[in-house]
């Protein structure tokens, strides 16, 4: 990151209040994926219909955040790094409105799942791959807030971790499914709970990827391995 | 200095090696290394009292003319040495236009201003000859709309922003190879000033042209090359889009995005 100041301190005022913005768009879309995983894994619905709910104001923030990227433009003409700072700021603040939607839908879902009596045995590596997710996160946001594009590669690898979780999970989500009618009930939420939580594993890495760009100008090479083989998974 | 590949395509207009410019023996200008494209504009940006104008004057040899003032070092146009003591320099000023900051067109008449260069160069001695350079310069000045029926009228009556076109079709009379231009929208509100950078756009068709601004927009959207220079050093110079995106030096990129450097 270019440390010096602007001449105009309203400029880096701007900037500094783009990422207090961020920082709590972050927080929030954390706060929110880890409660309705860990509402599951508990056993207690009760907080769910809080988290549906709570999901407007990520909304709110992200388009208060889009409103302020346009005064910025609008107002400093940035250029460089500025300028794709501004820009970064949008396309991130735009995938944690997306992660938020995500867990929103995972609350959702979990209710279904806590309303029967079934059970899985999954519980244990949902719980995994959601503190996978949410540790890629939490060094996400850290690395944006200091321009780091070592951790967001960093960030990208872990990536692939989770992919290979959840193929691993989806395959045994069948076959409880297979084995056991009872888990029909609650089977194909549960494929979308853990479908959602690596999917928000791809957008934290898209976002590690404008890290990366705001860093060095260009995007990091797109060559990486998916990992996640769930699409060519069948039952045996 | 080294030049990015897609910068050698075609053979340098102005090829500046080594330029060094003294006042009263102190260094204005260390030694600046420069080519300079054809048919394209190259921006000239930096801080105050970095060296652009006195950078620009050296390629038509206005230095000259002010007495504290040693230039060495070598500066080619195509094959002419410019400081080359056999040279013409009234015929170099013909081959090299260039516009002020200030609009600063005679106290004459429209006509005489446009045709003052012509004539001076002895162009033409014939009255149907030059009232067409007159009007073909005007029009490509984007001003004869504007003029044409008061073509008699005292130039100092028409509007900043159109004495600045007038100043262009004059330096654009004599059909120059080269047009500099020195902060020729700094007196200009924003529509005058859109005016000209769509002029200057026209213009690098059939001119080499180097202007030097203060505004980051303007070199951004007339330029093709920039040239950042810094305490009579270039710095960068490079695409005016890799300039302004992506910056090498660190000191373009604080001068560039306002910060202190
Ligand atoms: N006629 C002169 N006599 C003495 N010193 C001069 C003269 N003209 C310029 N200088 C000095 O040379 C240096 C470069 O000046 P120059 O006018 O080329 O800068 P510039 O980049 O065009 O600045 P600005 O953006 O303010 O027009 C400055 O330090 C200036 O003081
Ligand atoms: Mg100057």
């Amino acid at each position: 990151m270019v440390e010096k100041k602007h001449i105009v301190t309203a400029f880096d005022e701007d900037l500094t209040t783009l990422n207090d913005m961020m920082a709590r768009m972050g927080a929030l879309a954390e706060t929110q994926l880890f409660a309705s995983t860990e509402a599951l894994i508990a056993r207690n619905p009760s907080g769910l219909d809080d988290i549906i709910k709570r999901d407007k104001e990520l909304d709110d923030l992200e388009a208060l955040l889009n409103e302020k990227v346009i005064e910025i433009i609008a107002l400093r003409a940035p250029r460089a790094e500025d300028l794709r700072r501004v820009i970064v700021a949008l396309k991130v603040a735009s995938t944690l409105e997306r992660i938020g939607d995500l867990a929103k839908n995972i609350a959702k879902r979990n209710k279904v799942i806590l309303g029967t009596t079934v059970k899985t045995q999954m519980l244990p590596s949902i719980r995994t791959m959601t503190s996978m997710v949410l540790k890629m996160l939490n060094k996400t946001l850290d690395a944006y807030v200091e321009v780091d594009a070592v951790t967001a590669l960093d960030v990208m690898e872990a990536d692939i971790e989770v992919d290979k979780l959840n193929t691993v999970v989806f395959q045994s989500l069948i076959e409880e499914m297979s084995s056991d009618q009872e888990q029909l009930k609650i089977g194909p939420h549960l494929l979308f709970v853990t479908k959602n939580i690596e999917r928000i594993g791809d957008h934290i890495t898209g976002i590690a990827e404008q890290i990366y760009f705001l860093h060095h100008g260009e995007m990091p090479d797109k060559t990486r391995p998916k990992a996640d083989q769930s699409s060519s998974i069948a039952l045996s | 200095m080294k030049r990015d590949g897609d910068m050698t395509l075609s053979t340098p207009k102005i090829k500046s090696s080594g330029i060094i410019v003294e006042y009263d023996g102190k260094r204005a200008l260390h030694g600046i290394d420069l080519d300079i494209y054809p048919n394209e504009v190259t921006a000239l940006i930096g801080p105050s009292g970095c060296g652009k104008s006195t950078f620009l004057r050296c390629i038509n040899r206005m230095n000259d003319v002010i007495d504290n003032c040693k230039v060495s070092g070598r500066l080619m146009i195509d094959d002419t040495d410019v400081y080359d003591p056999e040279i013409d320099v009234v015929e170099l000023r013909a081959r090299v236009g260039m516009v002020f900051q200030k609009p600063n067109p005679f106290p004459k008449s429209i006509y005489d201003n446009v045709a003052y260069g012509p004539r001076i160069h002895g162009l033409t001695e014939n009255k149907d000859d030059m009232d067409r350079i007159v009007k073909k310069s005007l029009k490509r000045a984007g001003l004869w709309d504007e003029v044409r029926e008061r073509l008699d009228d005292k130039a100092l009556g028409l509007s900043g922003g159109q004495q600045q076109r007038l100043c262009i079709a004059r330096a654009i009379a004599v059909n120059p190879e080269i047009l500099l231009m020195d902060e020729p929208c700094s007196a200009l509100d924003p529509i005058a000033t859109s005016i000209i950078e769509e002029l200057i756009n026209e213009l690098r068709e059939r001119f080499t042209i180097v202007i030097v601004t203060h505004s980051m927009q303007q070199a951004a959207r007339v330029s093709q090359k920039t040239g950042y220079f810094h305490l009579g050093n270039i710095i960068e110079y490079g695409e005016t889009n890799d300039i302004f995106t992506r910056p090498k030096n660190e000191q373009t990129e604080a001068y560039i995005s306002g910060r202190i450097g």
